[in-house]
């Protein structure tokens, strides 16, 4: 650290402030870094630049070149040297710059990251966290707007999250890096500049856990539970607010956890409401929405009223920008859904 | 019978001409390759006759090594052989899933791995037997990885060798992080002097083949290691052969030359000379301890067995090329001059012998004796924080495993 330290480095732990979900994640890794020096970033433009959507602003000047770096062009460095360095001692961060680049990663990710615990039997752990700004909605030409998720949640031995709120950010992001585990961190990018009070001296929940966020009304008929997770919670939660109006009572679970699911928050509600609605942007097919679906009916069999439904993105390659209107759930999407459901 | 090398040897400064080894038709009815006699820039120290031959630069390196070191050195590429021949032979009685031979590599990984000190880390592929034993890791450990009891679970931190790697490449761009993170540690660069080096300064050495230069993971860690002045040594073996391609199907050019491009020094050892591999491995890690960034070390030497137990090498490769290359022998080349410069008499060479074939009854008795791992095994270490979910599945798996034995009780 710097004898002047930024405002930045002033406003962590100041009790309630009104941040952005970029902001959060900002000041999480700022009180990471804080909290044990070995903790590192790692990722392209990460350090002058302050990261393509400025997630890590001030954080190299602040703690330099050595524990912020500027990193080659190279993904599957960037993850290989993280495991390295994790194997040295180290905590990395690192930021894959967009969901459509971390392939060239993917290897390492897959073949080491996840597996050197188990292979050496715990004798090594790999505390790296894997940062991917992810998802649809801005715009962007192809390969910036896609949601990989799925594809983490199918290996055994990493963890995988994404926040949706900027209290999330915040505190997500320093559990994660305190994680003995790999964890995947995916961060919904269309809502980086998303606004909340966040209080950052309340203790935070655990991070391996679902939400409920919202309670429906308990003496309505027209009831059913919306999940989701990252982008979607804001389109899920605006659903509800408009289905209450309807006279229909959603009940709204955040997952948080993307793997391994934490799913008690769902089976409880869908006893209650004996209804299901999972809404991702990722496409459908061999899925987070498809595990859900599947762990729902086995748990929860005798208590639904109507399938699992699930709004998702098509089972297509991200289509180009001007259609993305069409291939992201929406409000109306949402809603059509839960009028099916509770038709059935 | 033998073939000049035809690889393009730039001047210094020039620029290298994108020239293939090219081996002339009778070196092709031979069943012979372009690149067998390693060409002038091979670093030797001693000839496959056994013969010292001077090097201005690389003699102060081994300037302690006299006639005991030496045996030292004979004696652990003769126990690694004869592990390795007894390897071979386990699996072809079913005792093991598979071998990796090192046959012929033994000069090497023993004197690369020689050269290390305790405190530096080294990342192999699966083929570093030797370095494995040089860094005193239990060889039935090894052997449990190709029983398939075991998937690289020795102590790394007391042996400072991480889990072999089986994905071509891989762990080139993990031992970059490591030296990194040596470097961020200040580990580097504290002696006084260049000439010499501070006990506290540490480096890393790396393992991979010929086969693996041509992955992207390899030029990652050139590129990294380049930037960042990171004290790892890239050792190559490239022992001619990725399983059937010859290296001629990597490079058009000499593997050392082309450290040059990413900016460190390069250098050609020949692979097969013991005394040389420690001789220019402990000059590079020095360099590198001393924040002179890394160093790329091609070990010219050759597969003498197979790529695994699975593989057939009489479908792509001619036995007169084995015969060419039994000439250079890594052991009988240092019997040779500890015969010739008395070094060592015939007591001392029976006793080694006598001494590995014991540690083959030893691993062999190991070996055949090795229970398999408890069905627990597979649910545990998945994280290294609880995990329920994981906790569930494993007690359903053996509940069901118990019912068996309850209804075989009931019979």
């Amino acid at each position: 650290m710097t004898a002047t330290m930024s405002r930045d480095a002033e406003q962590a732990g100041q009790g309630t402030q009104t941040l952005t979900i970029a902001k959060g994640l900002n000041l999480g890794l700022r009180a990471a870094m804080e909290a044990d020096n070995k903790v590192i970033l790692l990722g392209e433009d990460i350090g002058r630049l302050g990261g393509v959507f400025r997630v890590t602003d001030g954080l190299q000047k602040d703690f330099g070149e050595e524990r912020v770096l500027d990193t080659p062009l190279s993904e599957s460095g960037i993850i290989g040297a993280a495991i390295g360095l994790a194997v040295r001692g180290y905590r990395p961060v690192c930021e894959i710059q967009f969901d459509g680049f971390i392939f060239p990663g993917f290897d390492q990710i897959i073949s080491q990251l996840a597996k050197l615990h188990y292979r050496s039997e715990g004798r090594i752990s790999v505390p790296v966290v894997v940062r991917v700004p992810y998802g649809g909605g801005i715009g962007a030409v192809e390969h910036h707007s896609e949601s990989p998720e799925s594809l983490f949640c199918h290996i055994a031995g990493l963890k995988v999250v994404s926040c949706s709120n900027a209290t999330d950010a915040y505190w997500m992001m320093q559990q994660a890096i305190a994680s003995d585990d790999p964890v995947m961190f995916f961060e919904p990018k269309r809502r980086y500049w998303e606004k909340a009070d966040v209080d950052t001296t309340a203790e935070p929940g655990p991070l391996m856990a679902s939400r409920l966020v919202r309670r429906g009304d308990q003496n309505t008929t027209k009831r059913a539970t919306l999940v989701s997770y990252g982008p979607q919670m804001r389109t899920c939660l605006d659903a509800a607010t408009a289905a209450a109006e309807d006279g229909v009572s959603l009940d709204v679970i955040d997952l948080r956890s993307l793997s391994p699911l934490s799913l008690e928050p769902v089976f409880e509600s869908v006893r209650r409401t004996g209804r299901l609605v999972m809404v991702t942007e990722a496409p459908s097919e061999s899925s987070i929405s498809s595990e859900v679906a599947a762990r729902v009916q086995q748990e929860c069999f005798y208590s639904l009223e109507a399938p699992v439904h699930r709004v998702t993105g098509f089972d297509t390659p991200y289509p180009p920008a001007k259609l993305e209107e069409h291939y992201l759930p929406d409000l109306d999407r949402v809603l059509y859904a839960v009028d099916q459901t509770l038709a059935y | 019978m033998s073939s000049p090398e035809t690889w393009t040897h730039p001047e210094p400064g020039a620029v290298p001409a994108a020239t293939a080894a090219q081996p002339t038709p009778e070196q092709v009815i031979a069943g012979l390759r372009a690149t067998t006699e390693g060409g002038i820039e091979l670093t030797q120290l001693l000839t496959p006759e056994g013969e010292r031959v001077a090097s201005p630069i690389f003699d102060g390196f081994v300037s302690d090594i006299g006639a005991e070191q030496l045996r030292g050195l004979y004696r652990d590429m003769v126990l690694v052989r004869r592990a390795d021949r007894e390897g071979n032979a386990l699996q072809r009685q079913g005792q093991l899933g598979i071998w990796v031979p090192l046959l012929g590599q033994e000069a090497a990984q023993i004197g690369s791995g020689r050269a290390l000190r305790p405190t530096d880390m080294a990342f192999p592929s699966y083929r570093e037997h030797g370095v494995a034993w040089a860094r005193g890791v239990d060889l039935k450990d090894i052997f449990g990885i190709f029983r398939c009891t075991d998937q690289g679970s020795w102590d790394f931190q007391g042996s400072r060798l991480h889990p072999y790697t089986i994905v071509i490449g891989n762990q080139v761009v993990n031992a970059v992080g490591y030296a990194m993170g040596q470097k961020f540690d200040g580990k580097v660069g504290n002696a006084s002097h260049e000439d010499t080096a501070a006990d506290s300064d540490e480096a890393t050495i790396t393992y991979f083949g010929d086969g693996a230069t041509s992955q992207g993971d390899v030029h990652e860690g050139f590129v990294w290691s380049s930037v960042y002045d990171a004290p790892v040594v890239f050792f190559c073996q490239n022992n001619q052969w990725a399983i059937s391609e010859p290296t001629e199907r990597q490079s058009r050019l000499p593997l050392y030359q082309r450290a040059r491009g990413y900016g460190f020094p390069g250098v050609r050892v020949d692979g097969n000379d013991v005394l040389a591999c420690l001789a220019v491995t402990r000059w590079a890690l020095h360099t590198c301890r001393n924040g002179n960034g890394p160093v790329l070390i091609e070990a010219f030497t050759y597969r003498m067995d197979a790529h695994t137990t699975s593989d057939d090498p009489t479908r792509y490769r001619l036995s007169e090329e084995l015969e060419v290359w039994r000439l250079k022998d890594p052991i009988e080349r240092v019997r040779a001059h500890l015969t010739r410069t008395e070094g060592a008499d015939q007591e001392f060479f029976d006793a080694v012998d006598a001494e590995a074939d014991e540690f083959a009854v030893e691993l062999r008795d190991y070996c055949v004796n090795m229970p398999d791992p408890p069905p627990e095994r597979i649910f545990s270490n998945v994280y290294a924080e609880p995990s329920p979910a994981l906790d569930a599945q494993r007690d359903s798996y053996l509940s069901y495993l118990a019912g068996f034995e309850s209804t075989a009780g009931e019979g």
